[in-house]
């Protein structure tokens, strides 16, 4: 047990588990829309697309945790999307391509820009691609009440907190656009809007997440949680509750795998987010190999009734 | 080491590996490109880092034969992944690949962390100048057996890629095809990766080729093409990064392929926005004339088809619309060639060609009305507002058809005559 216990007596450890499952948290929620409406690799693309965004935001306000970076993102990620469409729209490029096409280019410019400028700014290009939760941690902290909290804690838990009102509030529209946006329109919603938003919230909750892991890696986050859960469950509350608790045990989990094997903590979480979904496929209930081929076992054992009754 | 074309190794080989990626790209992208597979492109090569990585690792000397092995190895064990994962759950594929593309990709940065292998960040962002010459020998020999295969295996790798049904019904072993891709496009990535970086290969895999497919219809053409602005972008690319005194290769080369796109995106002869603009604007500006044209036909027919000329005020009568708009009309008919008048203020007058017109549009309009309310059971107050878009685009073979089926009427569902072009001189109605 002490494999688990000990690391968890340094405050800087707990800290940093809380603050990564607050990302992983705020990431997991939407994300579970994102596989539902089969529009994963949409939050890739913005993922890479908000980086010349981020980094040009953090050449004007010298900080990672500025409100503005988090508005001037939504606008880059409402961007790219726009530009997607366009690409799409207009010529008979189809919209995989398309995406690729634009992602591919606003990346490229955004390691370029952070190339050209890094030197001049204290901003780490590979902390900016793959995450350096530990120095962020560490960094800016306060003192509340005779506690100690990293800047960047708050700043996570506040964006949590409000993607999981958010999500509870539009349930009952996202639920139904995900499933049958013809549906939801003979209702009176709104499907192209409701969509529209929550890639608005995704890019919005890519930014925030961007410290804590880099734009790489926050597609694992966006995508791992509802993953894992649609093989355990049928029902979408339950859904959101399972992906709930990955965020929670790959946010634990990969902080005490990064701690024992001294490497970077965000690609542990998403090692770990990735152990927990290997688990589900083959012991998930609902869509778990094993289960399925246990039942097929079981029903070719007990032979259909020969009366016909 | 050998000068070429008086060339410094250190130029020339990081030119030569650019080339290689872009000919190898480009072709192996234009097939990425049509078959929708542009994710798949981006997690293949997102799912070579860890077996780089491992290579770094297991060989210290960097053996390009480990090394890009082992990544090969990677990309192909990625592609399994996702295949498994689509076959046995109920996940899609986007969800399949982002999976693998993310963990996958984390397991190459866990392993850079805890062993710190010297020189892998050229394999991250792209260093073309990091490349030695074994590596370019086995980058020649690789990109050279896929082009081959590419080339004599394009038309079942084409027929597979539109019509996957078809193409095993010509006999076409569908599933070594699939897998021979699955090959070929990573051995691509692998090939590619060393000067352009992982991370942004998949910018090689689609541009270009997306690119192309906006010039041409062939698929043949499309491979050149795309073979040509991929090598275009990567030359073009290292030596931007070269006079930039060491920016890593990768995003260069990724943007300047980007503006290509751009380029060929605004002003591709067909499928271009701008050629669509402008065919999308010389159509309206038909439209607009041949409504002109029936104006002068319904004014002359309203008297009878007494006199040729009729005036600028008759006409912004018949339309309701001020003098000055049915001038700039009526100034449009004289520009093509359709009409002239007498004098700046005078009467217009229709050319040949422009009476012919105008009797066409008449007929058209007349003949879809007739067609809606005899053989589609429209009403016949219903059939005019649909008849005013279609006039201008029926062909003179739907015109045959559509005399043929209602028995070459003489008079429209209100009763006006239906004119004959072909038959009907300038403006003498006793010929009609």
């Amino acid at each position: 047990m002490n494999w688990v216990l000990d690391p968890l007596q340094s405050t800087t450890l707990l800290w940093l588990a809380a603050t990564a499952f607050c990302v992983a948290l705020a990431c997991g929620l939407p994300g579970t829309f994102l596989v539902l409406r089969r529009m994963s690799l949409v939050g890739d693309a913005i993922s890479h697309s908000v980086l010349p965004g981020i980094v040009i935001g953090f050449l004007f306000t010298g900080s990672l945790t500025s409100p503005w970076l988090l508005g001037g993102a939504a606008l880059a990620g409402v961007g790219a999307t726009l530009l997607i469409e366009q690409i799409h729209s207009r010529t008979r490029i189809k919209q995989d391509a398309a995406i690729g096409i634009a992602f591919t280019a606003l990346f490229a410019l955004g390691v370029l820009l952070l190339r050209l400028y890094a030197s001049r700014v204290d901003l780490d290009p590979d902390c900016v691609l793959f995450g350096s939760l530990e120095s962020a941690v560490l960094r800016e902290r306060f003192v509340l009440g005779g506690l100690v909290v990293p800047k960047v804690f708050v700043m996570q838990a506040v964006v949590a907190a409000g993607t999981v009102l958010l999500v509870v509030f539009f349930f009952r529209v996202l639920m139904l656009t995900s499933f049958d946006a013809g549906l939801a329109a003979s209702l009176g919603y709104r499907p192209v809007l409701a969509g529209r938003l929550l890639l608005v919230l995704v890019s919005v909750i890519v930014v925030a997440a961007f410290q804590a892991v880099g734009a790489i890696l926050v597609i694992a986050l966006l995508i791992l949680p509802g993953a894992t859960a649609y093989l355990c469950c049928v029902r979408l509350p339950a859904m959101l509750w399972l992906a709930a608790a990955h965020a929670f045990l790959s946010s634990f989990g990969g902080l005490l795998l990064a701690y024992h094997t001294n490497s970077n903590a965000a690609a542990a979480m998403v090692i770990m987010g990735g152990i927990l979904f290997a688990s589900a496929w083959l012991f998930g209930p609902a869509d778990g190999v094993v289960l399925k081929k246990w039942r097929a076992r079981q029903a070719r054992l007990e032979p259909a009734d020969p009366s016909g009754k | 080491m050998i000068d070429f074309l008086g060339m410094p190794p250190g130029l020339w080989m990081p030119l030569a590996a650019s080339l290689l990626l872009g000919i190898g790209c480009g072709l192996i992208g234009s097939f990425v490109v049509v078959r929708r597979m542009a994710l798949a492109g981006d997690a293949v090569s997102h799912a070579v880092l860890p077996g780089v990585v491992a290579g770094f690792v297991l060989s210290p000397s960097r053996n390009p034969l480990v090394v890009l092995g082992l990544a090969l190895a990677a990309g192909l064990l990625g592609m399994l992944l996702v295949r498994a994962i689509t076959t046995t759950t109920r996940l899609k594929e986007d969800a399949a690949l982002g999976i693998v593309l993310a963990v996958f990709f984390a397991v190459g940065i866990s392993t850079i962390s805890v062993y710190q292998p010297s020189g892998v960040t050229a394999f991250l962002y792209g260093q073309a100048a990091a490349v030695s010459w074994s590596d370019l020998l086995l980058m020649t020999g690789v990109t050279a057996l896929v082009a081959a295969a590419a080339v004599v295996f394009a038309r079942p790798l084409v027929v597979m890629s539109f019509d996957a049904g078809f193409a095993s019904s010509l006999g076409y072993p569908v599933r070594l095809f699939e897998r021979m891709f699955a090959l070929m496009l990573t051995a691509v990535v692998v090939v590619a990766m060393q000067a352009v970086g992982v991370i942004l290969v998949s910018a090689m895999l689609i541009t270009p080729a997306a690119a192309a497919y906006l010039l041409t219809d062939r698929f043949n053409r499309m491979m050149l093409v795309a073979a040509i602005f991929g090598a275009a972008a990567g030359v073009a690319g290292t030596l931007i990064s070269f006079a930039g005194a060491g920016l890593p290769t990768g995003p260069i080369i990724a943007l300047v392929a980007s503006g290509v796109f751009a380029a060929v995106f605004f002003a591709a002869p067909r499928h271009g926005v701008i050629a669509k603009w402008l065919r999308l604007r010389r159509r309206s500006a038909r439209v607009a004339r041949e409504n002109y044209l029936k104006a002068v036909y319904q004014v002359l027919e309203a008297r009878s088809f007494h006199g040729d000329g009729v005036s600028v005020r008759e006409i912004a009568e018949r339309r309701r619309e001020t003098l000055e708009d049915a001038t700039r009309g009526v100034q449009a008919l004289v520009r093509t060639g359709e009409a002239f008048r007498t004098g700046e203020v005078g009467d217009i007058f229709l050319t040949p060609d422009g009476w012919r017109r105008a009797a066409e549009i008449v007929r058209n309009h007349r003949l879809w009305e007739l067609y809606l309310t005899h053989q589609a059971d429209y009403d016949a107050d219903h059939v005019h507002d649909d008849a005013e878009r279609i006039e201008h685009l029926l062909g003179e073979e739907t015109v045959r058809q559509l005399e043929r089926a209602l028995a070459f009427p003489e008079t429209d569902p209100h009763g006006s005559p239906i004119p004959a072009p072909e038959r009907q001189s300038l403006g003498k109605g006793e010929l009609r």
